[in-house]
């Protein structure tokens, strides 16, 4: 479960003064649910879910993650959380095996404990072949399936996913979100950020606007579509954030 | 803390480091190789060079002289000097080094050799270069032994015994023990190698792991895992302390090495500088009064050592965190050698002593007390007093180390 109340987050910037990266956001995912947060670069996304993550202090505002509060159970909190975003990375010098069991020794798992995860994660995301080969000769697919075991080994309950199909081709992106959709089958709460339209039309159970740091819409796909009378994602999203040269205002920033 | 999470993030970096050339270089290579290096590369060059400066014959001119053929022949006949013909400006040849010096014998100088006035024999020479230097050591030898063979001739005319002229004799006994004499020789220069060799040691690795992962991306990973950034810090902290220390050793270890075997092959089975206790004990035995190092200094020196190392480990990795790149971190840190060398250079110098003052200066403190530990010193207050007060600047740069490792504008740089 993720429960976040009126999350703000505000940074000094020397050229621009105080920035509002995310404000005011409040929204609730479930268990076996997909909260999909929609935006366009620099809306606020990663910025908000890397006060999920515990990777930046809220501002203002609280949120818990399976029960634990971000600001004063941070710990807690990443044991129960898989992060993945395209901003974490591989140890380009381990094997793949070895950069799962590190994380999986890091989230207080035994050897025999890890052993066996890599074993069923590396059957699931038929990872055997290139299980012992160092990460950075690895392709785009590789490392991201590499990632998605990373962040899967202590089994956590919560899963934040940050643009993960970024950059990849359309099959190991058709992994992913297929990835993504067994993890809510198996009763995980996921919330998935992104800012393509297609992605969160096919895989999210919740849909929230991000724009501005604030978020501007929220609903499932029908409700958006009844409110704003618009069947295309595109369309909806366009007018939820005011317009086209609001958009256009938003990427200039 | 938790020791566990210490544990696995130190052997991880451990793991990861000796898979990077870079580290491998700084911390293994480079160490081993650049002593026997210096020693049979550049001092073996050096020596050689400087040894057909000295066989070969001097190139001199002479000027004037015409009034005393006998010094002039006896120049002529001695194999030390090439007499040049006095063609063109003496003074442009001797800077253009084409000759090494220019001998001015004034007139009447073999008539005044009889029994007239003192005359002045004039050298003119080229400060500072080095066979200049030796070409006017050469001539000056000559003219010394012309003036002794004077004054035993005119003894001899007066019918007096030799020694009116020397009343008494100096001699010089030294009485410092082997321990001091090897500890003030090169008692300075040891720390000031261990010192810098710490430094340099820890730099490489220290930039890897801090903006090196920044870069790479891998920060942000390791930060989403449950562990406390005070172990993530302490993990990372050990292994740039490790790869300090690993450069240090092997370094004093091919020295050492290198000289037990350069001695020997530079000096003919002589060895001048002793490092660790077997070879210490060989050189006393084997040479009586030759310089040596205290055996027990050695240990001392490591065991002081230590906090500097862990001083350094955690300052070095305070900086680069702030950068964002592996380049940008080094242009952070190149600058600091400047700033460790003058301390540990200050420490070499004459008169500057170990007080309770310069005992709290980081890195000059060490300098001092090591060349003291060295000579078989032991001040244990001011011991005591340093490495406290450098385990207090360690922790202090670990606490400081976490601190940026909490700060979101450190880590999440944009």
């Amino acid at each position: 479960m993720i429960e976040a109340h009126h999350l703000t987050k505000t940074f000094k910037d020397k050229k621009r003064g105080l920035i509002t990266a995310v404000d005011n956001v409040s929204f609730t995912c479930r268990p076996g649910q997909i909260y999909g947060l929609l935006g366009a670069n620099g809306a606020g996304k990663t910025t908000t879910l890397r006060m999920l993550a515990t990777l930046l202090q809220p501002t203002s505002g609280t949120a818990t993650m399976a029960g634990h509060d971000v600001a004063t159970a941070g710990v807690q909190v990443r044991a129960h959380v898989g992060f993945l975003a395209a901003s974490t990375a591989l140890y380009g010098r381990l094997t793949a095996r070895e950069m799962i069991a590190y994380f999986g020794q890091l989230n207080g798992l035994g050897e025999a404990a890890i052993q066996a995860r890599i074993a069923q994660l590396a059957d699931e995301l038929d990872m055997h072949e290139f299980l012992d080969r160092r990460c950075d000769k690895f392709s785009t697919g590789m490392k991201q399936k590499t990632s998605i075991a990373r962040t899967l080994i202590h089994d956590p309950a919560v899963m934040i996913f940050d643009e993960p199909t970024l950059g990849l081709d359309v099959m190991t992106a058709r992994t992913i979100v297929r990835f993504v959709r067994e993890c809510r089958d198996r009763g995980k709460t996921v919330i998935y950020s992104t800012h393509v339209m297609s992605e969160v039309e096919k895989l999210c159970d919740v849909i929230g606007i991000i724009h501005g740091g604030k978020l501007v819409a929220e609903g499932t796909l029908a409700g958006l579509q009844a409110r704003y009378g618009q069947q295309d994602m595109e369309e909806i999203f366009v007018q939820a954030v005011g317009g086209e040269a609001a958009v256009a205002e938003a990427l200039k920033n | 803390m938790n020791w566990q999470h210490i544990t696995t993030v130190y052997l991880k970096e451990l793991k990861d480091s000796l898979r990077d050339r870079r580290t491998i270089l700084s911390m293994i290579v480079i160490p081993t190789l650049v002593m026997p290096l210096l020693i049979f590369g550049v001092g073996a060059v050096m020596t050689r060079v400087i040894k057909a400066a000295r066989d070969e014959a001097s190139p001199i001119v002479i000027l004037g002289g015409a009034d005393s053929p006998g010094v002039v022949a006896a120049l002529k006949a001695d194999k030390r000097f090439r007499i040049v013909a006095p063609g063109g400006d003496y003074q442009q040849l001797v800077s253009e080094k084409k000759i090494r010096l220019a001998v001015e014998i004034p007139e009447g100088f073999e008539a005044a050799l009889q029994a007239g006035p003192a005359k002045t024999v004039t050298l003119y020479h080229y400060e500072g270069e080095m066979k200049s230097g030796l070409g006017v050591s050469a001539v000056e030898r000559f003219f010394r032994d012309l003036r002794e063979k004077t004054i035993a001739q005119r003894l001899t005319a007066h019918g007096l015994p030799a020694d009116v002229v020397q009343p008494f004799e100096v001699k010089r006994q030294n009485i410092a023990p082997p321990e001091k004499v090897g500890g003030n020789l090169i008692g300075g220069l040891i720390p000031y190698i261990i010192i810098i060799l710490c430094f340099t040691g820890a730099m490489y690795p220290a930039i890897d792991l801090t903006a090196g992962e920044k870069e790479r991306g891998t920060m942000e990973t390791l930060l989403c895992s449950p562990v406390h950034r005070v172990n993530i810090v302490l993990g990372k902290f050990l292994m740039v302390m490790t790869a300090s220390i690993a450069t240090m050793c092997l370094t004093l270890l091919s020295t050492g090495v290198s000289f037990a075997i350069g001695g020997s092959f530079f000096a003919g089975g002589t060895k001048t500088v002793a490092v660790g206790p077997a070879a210490a004990e060989a050189t006393r035995a084997a040479a009586g009064v030759m310089p040596s190092i205290d055996p027990l200094g050695i240990f001392g020196v490591f065991a002081m050592i230590a906090p500097v190392a862990m001083f350094f480990a955690a300052l070095l990795l305070t900086i680069a965190l702030f950068a964002k790149s592996y380049k940008e971190a080094q242009s952070y840190v190149s600058p600091l050698i400047i700033v460790v060398i003058m301390p540990a250079m200050l420490g070499m110098l004459p008169g500057i002593e170990l007080t309770a003052k310069t005992a709290l200066i980081p890195i000059l403190n060490l300098s001092l007390v090591c060349k003291e530990m060295l000579s078989g010193v032991w001040h244990w207050h001011y011991i005591a007093l340093i490495f406290g007060s450098t385990c207090v600047y360690a922790a202090v740069a670990i606490a400081l180390c976490v601190r940026m490792f909490n700060r979101e504008d450190v880590m999440f740089r944009a």
